[in-house]
């Protein structure tokens, strides 16, 4: 297996791309490039087998729009890129005359395992070995790699594996069908007689056998069939078993190439700073002295921003560093948390929401009751902070525009910078690598607007380098929300109304305005619409409230934030009622048998019921949630100790899911276990504060990271379905935050409403001393 | 203009005294398996090998490097641990985006140099300056004992 991202020789090497070299001319060619070139002469001349399939929106993915918190994203893509229409020729597969397979990668591999679970989809019934095939990323195009649950070419929502999962294998079914016919043809023999096994076809009567290479000039010529039927689960080979992942090698041996690699001839390094404030303005910089520091080239300003280029990234930051702007910091120069969250908390106790769900009579019902219970929750703003800082690198000339740059979004990538250059659309070529962490955050463009406006400044390609401190003061954060519920319950404690409403900003509307509903953002309520106990009263509604710092989805989205209040609520009431955790909840899922399974099993293999071990010095507990978001089910069980001064360990983590169909089983397991750490990292410790217009988070030192000495063990124990596969690069995230908290509860009985955890329970203990 | 020893090769550098490593690594002699992640040796995507010590390049002058030899991720399989340990991150796929992944390999690599069967708390001490973001810290952990275990065998 060979992805198609390599390299020549050192200074000149090249990132993976399809999308066109212009202004490459004087470079000596890649091997990669060179073997596309030949491909394409191939193709030119009928020499090599093309096979397109358009995924468009099957009716079942459009009963989807009921979820339009994804639906709406790629209209959004659509309409910034307005992409010229292209034939869907050669969009996923192409075999050569050599028999060489190359499988088109619509989505990026962000660490979710996209890279190997795409191959599985179309090698299944494609008939090729995985180990052999090459991968190349798709260029930007949404006609040709659009999601058909996004209806964009984008990568998000744990949706890669629910979208692909049938236009692939039809992708793959429908070449294996032409090279058995063609196979067949020359034979004179019934196709039927014919299989396709390993990249050959096989008449096995007669033992003939033809390599696929040696069929694509006749394949090539004939009708793409309309039909195809794809194997049945029973004969799978590929989905379903443990698969290796196909980026392993590459990703441990430093070959790898990321946003951040790329090297060009002439390529100058630029790092840049953003006013600290939101909205401020750039007064005045030191450029004597920064153009002093050795190997510093230019100085780029804007409005907002000012970047420091030089010959490698060292002389950009020293340049920087000298450079010491001054910034005018506008209407934003006092802003703090507090105010914002003030205004939040006044606006939710004052102002009408919309209703985004209303069964029944629950607000008069929990006005009413005799017995009620009610909680605020609060979450914080969170950056991404992924691994690989923010980078673009970007080649602007008159007639053309090269990027550069890992997105989630590469055909918005290339429609907001044909909107900043000018250029056609065609002229943008968007050349993608794999991802040093996506959680949404290469989701947003604004590092590319930045690159790009930057760029219009100076001749020749500049990679322009985010700080870590940059890119966690100038993230786009996960929203603040403010969230009050309430229930009434019956005389036995369990609850006959139920009343979810959120205050917070709304992603949606700037993201994919096209998806609000009603004033409904269907992101901001997922998780509490459709939150699965059996009330007879119910009644969720949001309030849409804007902070002054920009918003942006992050790993879990609108999920993560629900199903902590849902799940830690229905916790509380669990806990009024005096009613074991898990036996309240499975009383009131009745109706949701797939999920009160994997519950049960959670429960099971965590040993629910029985004493945990002590730990010395330290008081134990057991929390558990559940949940049904992207297309997957999942409980957790978790396990903490907290000692006497409050600090928190999770010992053990127990997942359950139920994610239909798995493709790829480690990749489940792997994403699981990533998504926990993911989802703990941020409720133990993290939050984005502001203070003075300025975010007070730096870097690593005060922006808390997990490390491997914290990590907990993490069991996870899957669900055997052969329902459609659910999302799971999320859910980890989502379901996990509760199950830690209930377990702080268990074990301390202080319940946590507001997160992070962070230094929560320590001031509890000096309280409580003093 | 420091000339340093990098995967075995002389390399002559045209770069200021006081230059990290890890941009001469990177920017200068084209390496960019070492990774930038947070500049100030809080992340350890930047560690290399200098002298046979696992070091943070982000932070380690090229000063410092003079005499001492440099290894990066691009050459660790010429180091039969470090052939190890790349097998058995392969084995188990510890990998999820990657971006941290030279960084966790080198010290990896530079703890079971040291010590070849290293119990629990000694990985967790060893590896904890190293961040993973897509919180692959189980496998790392699993991988350094399977790498561990080859080296009894061997």
């Amino acid at each position: 297996m060979h992805i198609d991202q390599e390299t020549t020789g050192r200074g000149a090497s090249q990132g993976d791309d399809v999308a066109g070299f212009a202004g490459m001319d004087a470079v000596a060619m890649p091997a990669s490039l060179a073997r596309r070139r030949f491909l394409e002469a191939g193709t030119a001349l009928g020499g090599g087998l093309l096979i397109g399939v358009y995924l468009p929106a099957t009716a079942e993915e459009k009963s989807r729009t009921e979820k339009p918190a994804e639906a709406a994203v790629g209209k959004a893509a659509t309409s910034i890129s307005n992409a010229a229409p292209g034939l869907a020729y050669n969009a996923f597969i192409r075999i050569d005359r050599a028999g060489v397979v190359t499988l088109i990668m619509h989505k990026v591999e962000m660490g979710q395992g996209t890279f190997t679970s795409m191959p599985m989809l179309l090698a299944e019934e494609l008939e090729v070995n995985l180990a052999t095939v090459r991968l190349e990323q798709a260029p930007a195009d949404n006609n040709l790699y659009s999601d058909p649950i996004l209806g964009g070419q984008v990568t998000g929502g744990s949706t890669s594996v629910r979208g692909a999962w049938e236009p692939l294998r039809q992708a793959g079914a429908k070449a294996r069908t032409l090279l058995i016919t063609a196979a067949a043809k020359q034979w004179q023999v019934e196709p039927g007689t014919c299989v396709a096994r390993n990249g050959s076809v096989t008449h096995a009567p007669s033992g003939r056998t033809l390599g696929y290479g040696a069929l694509v000039d006749a394949a090539a010529a004939m009708p793409m069939p309309k039909d195809v039927v794809l194997k049945p689960a029973a004969a799978f080979n590929l989905i379903g078993k443990p698969v290796g992942r196909l980026d392993s090698v590459d990703k441990t041996n430093g070959r790898a190439r990321f946003g951040i690699d790329v090297r060009l001839p002439n390529m100058l390094i630029a790092t840049v700073a953003a006013s600290p404030v939101t909205g401020g303005t750039l007064q005045s910089v030191d450029a004597s002295r920064a153009m002093a520091v050795r190997g510093v080239r230019k100085i780029l300003r804007l409005d907002g921003a000012v970047a420091v280029v030089g010959d490698h990234m060292w002389a950009a930051r020293q340049g920087l560093l000298a450079l010491s702007p001054i910034w005018a910091d506008g209407a934003q120069a006092d802003l703090t948390t507090a105010a914002i969250v003030s205004d939040m908390a006044s606006a939710a106790a004052s102002k009408a929401g919309v209703i985004a769900r209303n069964d029944g009579n629950a607000a008069q019902l929990i006005a009413g009751a005799p017995r009620m219970h009610e909680a605020v929750y609060e979450m914080p703003f969170l950056a991404h902070a992924t691994m690989e800082p923010m980078n673009c690198t970007v080649d602007l000339r008159a007639d053309g525009c090269d990027l550069w740059v890992g997105t989630q979004v590469p055909t918005i990538a290339q429609g907001i910078a044909a909107k900043l250059t000018g250029l056609p659309i065609e002229k943008i070529a968007v050349h993608n690598f794999y991802i040093g962490g996506g959680f949404g955050r290469r989701l947003e463009v604004d590092y590319v607007m930045q690159a790009v406006q930057f760029a219009k400044q100076i001749k020749g390609p500049v990679k322009f380098i985010w700080s870590r401190e940059e890119d966690i003061q100038h993230d786009m954060y996960r929203p603040y929300y403010y969230d009050r519920i309430a229930a009434a319950l019956d005389e036995r404690g369990m609850p006959t109304a139920w009343s979810h409403k959120i205050t917070g900003s709304s992603i949606m509307a700037r993201f994919a305005p096209a998806a609000m509903k009603n004033g409904i953002d269907p992101d901001a309520v997922e998780g509490a619409r459709d939150m699965p106990y059996d009330i007879p009263n119910v009644k969720v509604e949001y309030l849409r409230h804007e902070p002054p710092i920009p918003t942006a989805f992050w790993r879990g989205v609108g999920a993560t934030h629900n199903i902590f209040v849902v799940e830690s609520f229905i916790d509380e009431l669990a806990a009024s009622a005096k009613f074991d955790p898990l036996a309240y909840r499975t009383a009131l899922l009745d109706k949701a048998p797939r999920m009160r399974t994997v519950l049960q099993l959670a429960a099971q293999k965590a040993g629910w019921g029985r004493p945990l071990k002590p730990v010395a010095g330290r008081r134990v507990g057991r929390g558990v949630s559940t949940q049904f978001a992207f297309g997957s089910y999942m409980a957790q069980v978790a396990e903490v100790s907290v000692g006497a001064d409050g600090d928190v360990r999770v010992q053990r983590v127990v997942c359950a899911v139920d994610c239909g169909q798995v493709i790829n089983p480690d990749t489940v397991v792997a994403q699981i276990e990533s998504g926990v750490n993911f989802g703990l990292t941020a409720a133990l410790w993290n939050e984005i504060t502001l203070e003075h217009g300025r975010v007070q988070q730096n870097n690593f030192s005060d922006y808390r990271m997990m490390r491997i000495n914290e990590a907990p063990q993490i069991e996870v124990h899957v669900v055997k379905s052969s329902d459609k596969p659910g999302g799971i690069g999320e859910p980890g995230t989502s379901a996990v935050a509760p199950a830690l908290t209930n377990a702080i509860y268990a074990a301390t009985g202080q319940r946590i409403r507001k997160l992070p955890v962070g230094a929560q329970l320590k001031t509890k203990t000096k309280t409580a001393k003093a | 203009m420091p000339t340093l020893t990098i995967n075995g090769k002389p390399t002559r550098l045209d770069v200021a005294d006081d230059m990290p490593l890890l941009w001469a690594l990177r920017d200068v002699a084209g390496l960019t398996g070492t990774k930038f992640g947070c500049g100030i040796s809080l992340c350890g995507a930047c560690t290399v090998h200098m002298g046979g010590v696992a070091v943070r390049s982000c932070v380690t002058p090229v000063s410092a490097a003079v005499g001492k030899p440099i290894v990066t991720i691009e050459a660790i399989e010429q180091d039969p641990v470090g052939r190890r340990v790349q097998a058995a991150w392969r084995q188990i796929d510890v990998v999820q985006c990657g971006y941290c992944q030279s960084g966790q390999i080198m010290s990896a690599t530079a703890l079971l140099q040291a010590n070849p069967q290293p119990g629990d708390p000694e990985i967790d001490a060893a590896m904890a300056g190293n961040i993973c973001r897509c919180g692959t810290y189980g496998r790392v952990r699993a991988a350094i004992r399977i790498a561990a275990a080859g080296e009894k065998v061997a």
